[in-house]
């Protein structure tokens, strides 16, 4: 496949959207459960803010910071997707998005993912899979916060 | 000049990059490397390694000959003094760290100001953090002013006897502005400051003379002209060299050694511990004689109108911001924000049209909070670029405007 057809395959419109108009970008005023995550090499910054509910799932995900398309797009469809999960299925599906990025094998819950499943045309951008992973990485250090 | 058949002395330019011909435009960061540097590598591992300074068999007389003729060209070309002014470095970090663990050490005491400017790369910034905090010294900076200037009435007022150092670049790598060197030296040296000028950009671009800009420290690496990757020097006046204690202690740089105690050579042996690299030096003296063939201000003017071209083409671009000087003289780089796109997207974008370019924050992250922007992408030239690679350029931008609108 050309390069310039991975190009179009990484930076999908899908992608783009969520890129320019991020969905649940904001902070969530405490009590909540809070992580920073930056890319010193590259300066992409993102927080995420997460609110347990007294079952033990994620009420309500915001995320602030600024980045690339791929961090950008990789955070806001993952407080779309993480929104009304456990703790333990939001770190399955971190994972499994992570093997989608990476290329490293079949998701468990494809499902679950959905849109994000988008987000594989990085498997062709070695570089740019610690962009993909920013939020997820900060959604995990979040999580292991204890509120 | 024949600048076409200049270019086609760099074997590297000549590929194509995922199907398009290679635009090498991140020469800020990496210059390339002409033939004669390469062969002059390649005859010194193949017929006069050895270590120097030691043995006195042939290979290491010949390895030390080699080795000491590239300090004196390199005393030459910069116009030192003496070439006991020039020491071996891995680059211009290096040099920064070894005078400010010196000489900094040496001479700093609490109340003294350490004085640089807002557009420091974090090499310039990062050892005058580390020395205020041992030495109880203040670090101050000039501002920058929106075109990308330091301010002058800030210079004014933050230039007094209290500063004791001046470090500051001669070209900002993220803005392209050329620092009035000679100006800022002699005002540091009327308040008794001694000055650092950091000529990673600036020396194999342009004409640089440490006895004309009256600097004390010079600093620069190899590899942004031409040289390979790990030589660096450090110019310094013999003044202040001989009075400096060593940095690295080992082999090389030592008089005399008890189990006890030690005495040292004097520079630059004193500041040049250990194997050196010996490879590195004789390219880099190969790389100078091959810059002064070409003759510094012709490079340095065809590197001007390359970059006066580029701002005025780039400028047409829709959404386009360009930081630092907009007309007159600018080093040969252009950073620049396009509102469609982050850096990495546009790097990325370009990368797939064969250009190679750099987005980020360039190591000067204070300068990208300055001017309120994440990250900018910048395109730097040097003398092997030519006008048909910028129009490329121009049209990769207007192509990746379409594709992230």
């Amino acid at each position: 496949m050309a390069l310039t057809d991975e190009l179009r395959d990484l930076y999908q419109q899908v992608i783009l959207d969520h890129s320019k108009n991020p969905r649940n970008q904001g902070e969530i005023p405490p009590p909540c459960l809070h992580a920073h995550g930056d890319n010193p090499s590259c300066g992409d910054e993102i927080d995420v803010w997460l609110r347990l509910a007294d079952n033990g799932l994620i009420e309500d995900l915001k995320f602030t910071g600024q980045g690339c398309a791929i961090s950008q797009a990789s955070a806001s469809m993952m407080t779309q997707k993480i929104k009304g999960k456990s703790r333990e299925k939001a770190a399955a599906m971190r994972e499994d998005f992570r093997r989608v990025v990476m290329g490293d094998g079949a998701p468990q819950d494809e499902d679950a993912l959905g849109e994000l499943i988008l987000l594989e045309g990085v498997q062709k951008f070695p570089q740019r899979v610690k962009c993909a992973m920013l939020a997820w990485r900060a959604l995990e250090q979040a999580l292991e916060e204890t509120p | 000049m024949d600048w076409h058949r200049i270019r086609s002395d760099f074997p590297i330019l000549d590929q194509q990059v995922n199907g398009h011909p290679l635009v090498y435009l991140d020469s800020a960061a990496s210059s390339q490397k002409p033939r004669t540097v390469i062969s002059a590598l390649t005859h010194y591992y193949e017929r006069d390694n050895a270590n120097v300074h030691r043995a006195l068999h042939e290979l290491s007389a010949r390895a030390t000959d080699a080795f000491e003729a590239a300090r004196k060209k390199t005393a030459r070309f910069i116009g030192a003094a003496s070439e006991d002014e020039i020491i071996f470095t891995r680059g211009s970090t290096e040099g920064i760290n070894l005078v400010a663990n010196t000489w900094g050490m040496q001479n700093l005491r609490p109340g003294d100001v350490i004085l640089v400017t807002g557009m420091e790369h974090h090499s310039n910034l990062v050892p005058w953090q580390l020395l205020a905090q041992r030495t109880g010294a203040t670090l101050k900076h000039i501002p920058v002013l929106d075109d990308g200037t330091l301010d002058p009435a800030a210079i004014e007022t933050l230039l007094d006897e209290r500063v004791k150092l001046l470090a500051f670049v001669h070209i900002s790598n993220s803005l392209g502005t050329i620092n009035p060197a000679r100006e800022l030296c002699a005002r540091a040296k009327a308040v008794g400051a001694a000055t650092l000028l950091d000529g990673a950009q600036s020396v194999g671009h342009m004409p640089v003379n440490v006895a004309e800009i009256g600097c004390d420290f010079l600093v620069f690496s190899g590899h942004k002209m031409c040289a390979p990757t790990g030589i660096g020097v450090l110019y310094g006046r013999m003044e202040l060299l001989e009075k400096m204690p060593p940095w690295h202690g080992g082999g090389e740089m030592i008089l005399s050694v008890t189990l006890e105690a030690s005495t040292y050579k004097p520079p630059p042996q004193r500041f040049e511990a250990g194997t050196p690299d010996i490879a590195g030096a004789i390219g880099l003296g190969a790389a100078i004689d091959y810059l002064e063939s070409i003759g510094l201000e012709n490079i340095h003017r065809h590197d001007h109108n390359l970059s006066n071209y580029a701002v005025q083409c780039m400028g047409e671009v829709p959404g386009i911001r360009i930081l630092g000087p907009q007309s007159g003289q600018r080093g040969s780089l252009v950073a620049f924000h396009l509102d469609c796109a982050h850096p990495h997207d546009l790097v990325e974008f370009a990368n797939s049209h064969g250009v190679a370019m750099r987005g980020g924050h360039h190591c000067t992250q204070p300068l990208m909070r300055r001017f309120q922007v994440p990250g900018t992408t910048r395109a730097s030239f040097y003398f092997y670029n030519t006008i048909e690679e910028i129009n490329r350029l121009v049209e990769v931008l207007h192509a990746a405007r379409k594709f992230f609108s």
